[in-house]
């Protein structure tokens, strides 16, 4: 449904955006992680037909965003990092203009407004002057924009920003309930809504993808490591040797020893990710120590967002 | 033609709801109310006078001319009130849209750049006619208590809208280069205002420059429509200012997507 194809944006001679590449499959969501300044309001520009790109190409629902730039502004449905609100408008009179822009058919105008009004669950001001709603109405008629007609695909630019807690799992659910018959790009520095929201991130750094996956395989592969927590009662120095002589174990660390306590904690760090818990077990037992818990800890996706990004920056310096 | 109307639709309720539609014609009718009232008892009082005059040589007192006398000076008032005006007509045509970033929902729709141009030209022009007709109260009044002719009234108008147009045009230029209103205004009005009067300044270096510049003079080509005289060729010069400046704003529209707005 979308394809980016090494595409480059330059500011001057600043790269913005510098030679990226993805593809985005029919009724994905694709979420687009990357710190500030890291381009990727400028990758949605490109693909939104805003700005051009310097070089590349890019193509969505199969026309490209250059040559064919209104054929893909009609099948996209697109939400910029401020919502492109008239404050003086009311939000009614607001969608009706959007829609009509838009090309949707006069006649179908009243439905597709009140279909986007109750999606975004903004019903209750649609009477409203657009300056005087809070803002998180205002993002809400944002994204009732984006959807008013219905569009293939949708790109979403900081989709949740300024929204309280609440507002943010309702959007999020909405987001979540539009994919399937939309295709959906969304933007965020936020990592817990990638792994909420998405199927699958491409995560961008300094104009360039650092990393592109489903979250859950994000966080495995990439940081190609695991970490255990073992709490165990025994001699804390003997059994930190003996762990530690374990085929495939790096390191153990003695975290807390068993003074008042009934045992010690130990956390023990694998650079495979072959499974080491049941040889752990068996040594433990064999030693007649006992086993109190033993638990594989989940590298987050913050982790794994910091350790890619943080590593770009280590190889420039 | 649809997103052409979607656009003008917009535009005329946006001014409508805020406030500048209202105080500019406000201010504008009561200016051209005042000067209304002057120059029409400057012409009670001429007439007055010419008709004691003729009582006195015991002639039949003369006829004097409304079109002459106060129609004109009062189109050339109002073509000066509109210098004044017209750039706070086009100020926010573009630039609020920069400021506010509602440009990023025009320019990913399927609407072209000439689609927006025109409309927000065509909604300001509308403005500017809604404005010259709230004028037409004193050319009524005129009608009622003399006989003027209509149709230099009719000329003089045409000329006023062509003018003001001009005006409107490079003012949604000048609104596509900043997202400021202010400088919007401002180099609206200082551009329209060096147009109007370069007449003037050049033929104080020299005589001869100056009359070709005063070809260029956008006051210079309505003095014949204040006269009540239609000639073609002040119809083209207007209508080559208004196609030069909606011509520029198109490129001015282009060049910003390029550089990254
Ligand atoms: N119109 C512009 N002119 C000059 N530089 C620009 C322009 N737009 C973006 N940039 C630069 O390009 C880089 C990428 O900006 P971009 O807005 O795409 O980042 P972002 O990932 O959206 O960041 P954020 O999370 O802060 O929104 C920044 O360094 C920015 O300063
Ligand atoms: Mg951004």
């Amino acid at each position: 449904m979308i394809d980016v194809k090494q595409v480059s944006r330059y500011f001057g001679r600043v790269a913005a955006v510098n030679d990226i590449s993805f593809q985005v499959a029919k009724g994905e969501i694709l979420g687009f992680l990357g710190p500030n300044a890291a381009g990727k309001t400028t990758t949605m520009r490109i693909l939104t037909t805003f700005i051009p790109a310097t070089s590349g190409t890019a193509t969505v629902a199969g026309f490209d965003v250059h040559e064919q730039s209104m054929q893909v502004r009609k099948r996209i449905g697109y939400l910029p990092e401020n919502p492109p609100l008239y404050p003086e408008m009311r939000v009614r009179d607001y969608l009706d203009f959007v829609a009509k822009i838009k090309g949707v058919d006069a006649k179908r105008i009243k439905k597709a407004v009140d279909d986007a009004m109750g999606k975004t669950a903004i019903t209750n001001v649609g009477n409203r002057v657009i300056k005087h709603l809070s803002k998180g109405y205002k993002q809400r008629v944002g994204l009732a924009q984006a959807i008013v007609h219905n569009p293939d695909v949708l790109i979403l630019d900081e989709p949740t920003v300024g929204l309280d807690p609440k507002q943010i799992i309702e959007v999020r659910e909405l987001i979540k309930s539009l994919a399937g018959e939309h295709t959906i790009i969304l933007s965020t520095h936020i990592l817990p809504e990638v792994s909420m929201t998405c199927e699958r991130v491409v995560i961008i750094d300094k104009g360039k993808v650092v990393a592109e996956d489903t979250p859950e395989n994000l966080t495995k592969n990439l940081m190609g490591a695991q970490q255990l927590t073992v709490s165990v009662s025994g001699p804390d120095k003997e059994m930190a040797d003996t762990l530690s002589k374990i085929q495939g174990v790096d390191t153990v660390q003695i975290k807390s020893q068993g003074k008042g306590q009934a045992f010690s904690t130990l956390v023990v760090e694998s650079k495979s990710r072959d499974e080491l818990r049941p040889v752990i077990a068996k040594t433990i037992v064999e030693k007649g120590w006992s086993l109190y818990e033993m638990k594989l800890e989940d590298m987050s996706l913050e982790d794994v967002f910091l350790h890619l990004t943080t590593k770009e920056e280590g190889s420039v310096q | 033609m649809r997103n052409y109307l979607a656009i003008v639709e917009r535009e005329i309720k946006s001014y409508f709801s805020s406030p500048i539609a209202y105080i500019v014609i406000g201010l504008f009718l009561l200016l051209s109310g005042i000067f209304f009232y002057l120059i029409i008892s400057n012409f009670m009082q001429m007439c007055m006078r010419a008709d004691m005059q003729a009582q006195y040589y015991q002639m039949a007192p003369p006829k004097m001319n409304v079109n002459l006398y106060a129609i004109r000076p009062i189109l050339g008032n109002i073509s000066t009130f509109v210098l004044f005006f017209l750039p706070l007509v086009t100020m926010r045509l573009f630039a609020d849209e920069k400021r506010t970033g509602t440009i990023e929902l025009l320019s990913t729709s399927p609407v072209t750049n000439l689609q927006c141009i025109l409309g927000k030209f065509t909604a300001g022009g509308l403005l500017f006619i809604i404005m010259l007709l709230s004028t037409s109260v004193f050319m009524i009044l005129l009608f009622i208590y003399g006989k003027p002719e209509f149709g230099p009234v009719a000329v003089g108008y045409l000329g006023l809208l062509l003018l003001g147009l001009s005006y409107i045009s490079f003012g949604v230029f000048f609104s596509t280069l900043t997202d400021n209103q202010i400088i919007s205004a401002l180099a609206t009005f200082a551009f329209i205002l060096f147009f109007w009067a370069i007449g003037w300044f050049s033929s104080i270096l020299s005589p001869e420059i100056g009359k070709i510049l005063n070809n260029f003079s956008l006051i210079d080509h309505f003095d014949d429509f204040a006269k009540g005289v239609f000639d073609t060729r002040h119809v083209v010069f207007y209508c080559s200012f208004i196609f030069m400046g909606l011509f520029l704003s198109f490129v001015s529209i282009e060049s910003s997507r390029w550089r990254g707005r």
